[in-house]
């Protein structure tokens, strides 16, 4: 697409946000970020409410924790030039898994948590096979198996089925101190993410892949090999998001990934962290900067008490505003 | 042409095997009443093969088709002299649609999945902001008319297919289809020898936003109002171009191939409900089928361009 074409310089100077944001997109969404956090301060305070009560910023943890662990899946595979879009039947699949393997038993977890992660990684490798083995472009072969799981996912199942144990509801529900454990789990797989992209050779060879396959091949990189690793890293963490999710439910639900939305959505994540869609380019800080920012803005809609649908509306003009300040940052450094 | 060849191998296959079953499907009723059916996607898949092989992507195109139908039934609310007014508005607002994703995409250089993707967001979310949940309002039956009546023996959306047809063509043959393809190949290449990349993609957006309006006039005639008549339609566009031999990325294929692609998928359907194999199992085996469609064509790919996953 046209991004391949834009040089990236780093600037010798220029104002302050430019500075900011012209090297690192993932810097710009951070102060998108307190931008937005101080106007839904602002708007807080004129409704003689406080937006950064503990109760608020637990509300932000919680609610954007499962998008976030998928957000950081999707990083990594959109980094070695790929992407998933069957992580939103995945989800619900693995809700379901989860929940049915419990039984409502506390005997049942640690069971049904290799289960999932099993199911998940199969479903990994068999996106990553497709793509390299079968030469499919991504968005199809992931398109292709989001049909499959959804098929499979109609024939089974009307409605929720499996139940959960109190004990599992836990990891949904509970606060170590103001921390909720969701946003630790999210905190954990974003920080295994970031030491594995940035510390470990198969991340750089993640972002060697993406970032041109065949000057990757030529230099000794087992391409397939890598891309498989990234689809199936992509798929557990679609994985551990329907374990979080079948938890906060308490059984799992044959449509809790996709109304959830989060195939669509936590590729914008990402792509709002300033991770470039063709790969090579970018990382899990901007991602978390990503899901952080939606999160926010959704809770300053609920304040507002904007409609739902307007809320559909103002995501899809803030996405594409975003993203044209990128692209414009980009340009003119 | 010999990329698309083995799309039109699969779609006589399909038809074999649909008529092996059904041998009345062959009598010119039940065909044209199959082409009917098709008509939508094939000419959505139409207007996606000018996006995507000018290298772009055009997700808000399902959405647009909701957009039009909610909005035709509202405005037009049953009255017979409010359809052709009406009509000419859809038709503008198509077109519409695609300047501004063209212009987000070029001029802005937003990579076109988000901004159609924002679009898709934008234009759901209107919709139902509008409506307040549920489509109100009625279709005319002249309105109607297009999707579901014909002239003599042949249905009228056969006829708008056709006239689609021949005018993406000839556009792929003239001048402009060459510059689209030497864009989507190479922008660069192709600036630096005059072509105006920016202007020949937003043309490209404002087809495939032509070809949604004309799809949902089509399918409220056909399918009626709702707020799920264009769901998921933009996944299956995409995937027809696909399966025709076009490259995702640009620079490759043809436009009758997309449409026989379109075909292909339309015919997989229909033999799907003939083998009884319908409701919940069928995304299953489309999505094989589609997998094994898509990985047969890339068979015959040189090895550095299919390598490149995105």
């Amino acid at each position: 697409m046209t991004q391949q074409l834009k040089l990236r310089r780093v600037p010798a100077g220029g104002s302050f946000l430019r500075r900011l944001s012209a090297d690192r997109p993932a810097r710009a969404v951070y102060v998108a970020l307190v931008l937005l956090v101080v106007l839904g301060w602002l708007l807080f305070a004129l409704d003689g409410g406080q937006f950064l009560s503990q109760e608020n910023i637990v509300g932000i943890q919680q609610r954007s924790a499962a998008l976030g662990i998928v957000a950081v899946g999707q990083t990594v595979v959109i980094l070695a030039g790929s992407l998933d879009l069957s992580v939103a039947y995945l989800i619900s699949l693995t809700s379901l898994v989860a929940a049915e393997i419990m039984a409502g038993a506390d005997a049942g977890v640690p069971a049904a948590v290799a289960a999932v992660l099993a199911v998940s990684a199969a479903a990994g490798l068999v996106n990553g096979l497709i793509v390299t083995r079968l030469r499919v472009h991504a968005f199809i072969a992931t398109l292709g198996v989001a049909l499959i799981l959804k098929g499979l996912l109609d024939e089974r199942y009307d409605g929720p089925a499996g139940s959960v144990p109190a004990s599992f509801q836990h990891l949904g529900y509970d606060r170590i101190g103001p921390l909720p454990v969701s946003a630790l789990l999210w905190a954990v797989v974003a920080a295994s993410a970031w030491f594995l992209l940035s510390r470990t050779r198969l991340g750089y060879r993640i972002y060697a892949v993406g970032g041109d396959a065949e000057v990757a091949r030529l230099s000794g990189i087992r391409t397939g090999r890598v891309v498989v690793a990234a689809h199936v890293l992509c798929s557990v963490c679609a994985g551990i998001a329907g374990l979080l999710l079948a938890s906060r439910l308490g059984a799992g639900a044959p449509t809790v990934g996709t109304d959830g939305g989060y195939d669509l959505e936590s590729i914008a994540a990402v792509v709002l962290g300033g991770t470039a869609l063709a790969g090579g380019r970018g990382g899990v800080a901007g991602t978390v900067g990503g899901v952080l920012l939606l999160a926010v803005l959704d809770t300053i809609f609920n304040q507002m008490e904007v409609d739902s649908f307007a809320k559909d509306v103002v995501r899809g003009v803030v996405l594409v505003a975003a993203l044209a300040i990128y692209a414009r940052r980009r340009r003119t450094a | 042409m010999r990329r698309a060849l083995p799309i039109f191998v699969v779609l006589a296959g399909l038809l074999v095997a649909i008529a092996v079953v059904n041998p009345y499907f062959l009598e010119p009723p039940a065909f044209l009443a199959f082409v009917k059916r098709a008509a939508p996607l094939v000419i959505l898949a139409a207007g996606q093969y000018f996006v995507i092989v000018s290298g772009e992507f055009d997700l808000s195109v399902g959405s647009l088709v909701t957009a039009e139908v909610v909005i035709a039934a509202r405005l037009i609310d049953g009255s017979a002299e409010a359809t052709w007014p009406v009509l000419a508005l859809l038709i503008v607002i198509g077109p519409l649609t695609g300047l501004v994703n063209g212009i987000v995409t070029t001029l802005l250089r937003v990579p076109s999945f988000i901004t159609t993707l924002g679009m898709l967001l934008i234009l759901s979310g209107a919709v139902f902001l509008w409506t307040g949940g549920a489509p109100r309002g009625a279709l005319s039956p002249e309105f109607r008319e297009l999707g579901r009546g014909s002239l003599g023996p042949v249905p009228w959306s056969v006829l708008i297919l056709v006239a689609v047809a021949a005018a993406a063509i000839w556009a792929m043959r003239a001048s402009f289809g060459h510059t689209l393809i030497a864009a989507g190949d190479n922008d660069r290449a192709a600036a630096l020898s005059g072509v105006r990349v920016a202007r020949v993609r937003t043309a490209a957006f404002m087809i495939s936003g032509l070809s949604a309006a004309v799809a949902a006039i089509l399918l409220g005639g056909f399918a009626g109002v709702s707020a799920q008549v264009g769901q998921g339609l933009e996944f299956q566009a995409i995937t027809a171009v696909v399966l025709g031999g076009v490259a995702l990325g640009g620079g490759r294929g043809s436009v009758v191939a997309a449409m026989a692609g379109a075909f292909t998928l339309e015919a997989l359907f229909t033999l799907l409900n003939l083998y009884g194999i319908s409701g919940a199992l069928e995304p299953a085996v489309q999505g094989v089928i589609i997998i094994a469609a898509v990985a047969l064509g890339a068979v015959n790919l040189p090895r550095r361009k299919a390598a490149a996953v995105s």
